[in-house]
Formats: structure tokens, sequence, C-alpha cells
């Protein structure tokens, strides 16, 4: 299946472009959070390409793929936005050119309730504000 | 009635994982996996489990949670585009920023999934959860508003999560 074998390559090159594309936006974003917007998530694409690509490559490891994919469906937003809001939590702020800052304006007013969620949280007011280095 | 459905769901997709993790269909191994499935799903059968208040038996719900997966799949290729994009060009072209928006929503996996939803597709990233409120940080940040930016960011996935969840 020559066919077969050219598309499952061509899926892998593009997929490669989009890490490639992924890890260059990690050295061009001025701050932590559009960092993670290409870091983490342009990557999703690329990896979902690359693992297809592979399958059609070897058809017999599609349907061990297609669960991969859905790990990485899975757990890829979980740790993303446990990252951005341990960063926004610890008082990393955001990039200079930054629009607007909705959460830090109702923290300061006092309006959020963490853990509606159901998950346990500490208190971040008792405990000093970390510094965070420029 | 409503238990021995639920048991048998989740005995059945972790069954299912199960048969393709091993990779074949020996007898042998469908019987093992079967039996493990079942004890696993009995021995957490005491904790509460997300999907208690789901019915998944409604044709409506199953072809709007089928549909959910295509409409996913294209919005998250348009926004890595959109992100390549911005990537690429020589001056950086992000207007970033933290919006609030809200959710009509009420089912907790509902929420759970528009969370990681809006966090999958570049370009914006769930980074709060407080009451019926998200905040998402977003890169190009075209309206500040509560309610615009409720559109336009999470309106489509509740289009089809409204249905799935009831």
């Amino acid at each position: 299946m020559a066919a077969l074998d050219i598309i499952g390559a061509l899926l892998v090159l593009l997929g490669s472009l989009f890490l490639f594309l992924g890890a260059l936006g990690i050295l061009r974003m001025p701050d932590l959070y559009n960092r993670m917007q290409t870091g983490t998530k342009a990557t999703t694409l690329g990896n979902m390409l690359t693992l297809v690509g592979l399958g059609l490559l070897e058809p017999a490891w599609l349907p061990k793929i297609c669960l991969i994919i859905l790990f990485v469906l899975i757990t890829n937003p979980l740790s993303s936005h446990a990252l951005a809001r341990a960063a926004h939590r610890a008082g990393y702020p955001l990039a200079a050119g930054s629009v607007t800052d909705a959460l830090r304006e109702d923290e300061q007013a006092g309006g959020i309730e963490p853990g509606s969620t159901a998950c346990q949280v500490r208190d971040p007011g008792s405990d000093p504000q970390p510094e965070v280095a420029e | 009635m409503k238990r021995l459905g639920l048991f048998l769901f989740i005995t059945a997709a972790l069954w299912l994982f199960w048969l393709v993790f091993v990779g074949n269909l020996d007898p042998q191994e469908m019987l093992v996996g079967a039996v493990a499935a079942a004890l696993v799903t009995l021995l957490r059968s005491g904790q509460p489990c997300l999907l208690e208040n789901v019915n998944f038996l409604n044709p409506r719900r199953v072809f709007m949670a089928l549909a959910y997966i295509p409409y996913m799949i294209w919005a998250i290729i348009v926004a890595n585009l959109d992100v390549a994009r911005r990537v690429v060009q020589p001056r950086l072209d992000i207007n970033p920023g933290i919006v609030r928006i809200k959710t009509r929503l009420k089912n907790p996996v509902a929420r759970m999934i528009l969370a990681n939803s809006i966090t999958l597709t570049p370009g914006t990233l769930t980074v709060e959860v407080s009451g019926d409120d998200l905040y998402i940080h977003w890169i190009d940040v075209h309206a500040q508003d509560s309610e615009a930016a409720s559109r336009e960011i999470a309106a489509g996935f509740e289009k089809y999560l409204e249905v799935i969840f009831g």
C-alpha cells in the first residue's frame, strides 16, 4: 500500500511542523500564559497528526493509537489548566501588553470563591504571596 | 435498575479498553478482561460517580454526543492554524488578557467538558472556575464584556453540551 505510506508520511511531516511551531511559540511569546497557549496546545494538533500518520504507516497499531489520542485529549487540557491556575495564584503577572485581567480584578474585589468545583485548595490569603522574579 | 445500567456501562467501557490494549480476540483474554473489568467496577461502586446523573439512552443525546466529536476536531484544527499564524508572523499579533465568561450549564460533567474543550482549542485557556464563572486567558481579546466573550468562546460548545447533559 504505497499510497497509504505516502499519506502517513505526509501526516507525520505536517504533525512535526505543528510541533515545531509550538516550540517556536514558546521562544517568541512574552509571558507564561501565552507560552502555554502555543507550547501545550499548538502541539495538540501536531500530536494528533503525527500519531494518525503513524497509524497509517503501521495499520496494526491504529486501535492503540486511537487510545493514545484519547488520553492526550483528556490529559492535555487538565495539565495546562492546572499550570495556568497555579501560576496565576502564585501571582505571576501577565505580559505588559495585556488588555485585561478580570480574574485579578475580581480577586481584589473579593468576589472569587475558589473550590466551587469541589476541589479543596488552601486559602491563598493565609500565606504570604510569593515574589515573582521579573 | 439505574445502578445496574451504570455498572454495565462502566464494565463495558473498561472491557473495551482492555481488548484494545491486548490487541487480539483470544477467548482467554476476553474472559480475563471481562472478569477484571467487572471486579474493578464492583470495587469502586461505593464511591460517587460523575456519570450518575447522566442519561445516555436518549437518541437525541447520543446523536449530539457523536456530532460533538467532529465539531471539536474542526475547532481544534481551526484554532491551531490561527495560533500557528500568530507564531510565525514577524510582529507578534497577540492581544492577550483574562476575561470572565458565564456558563449556563449546571451539570458538573458538562462544565468539566466545557472547560476542557475551551482549553483544548488553542487561543483560549481556562485559568480558574468560580461558581458560574470561568476565567479564560484569551490570546486575542476582542470582547472584554463578559456576555460577548461568553458568546464567542463558549456558546458553540454549550449548544451541544446542553442537549447531551440535559
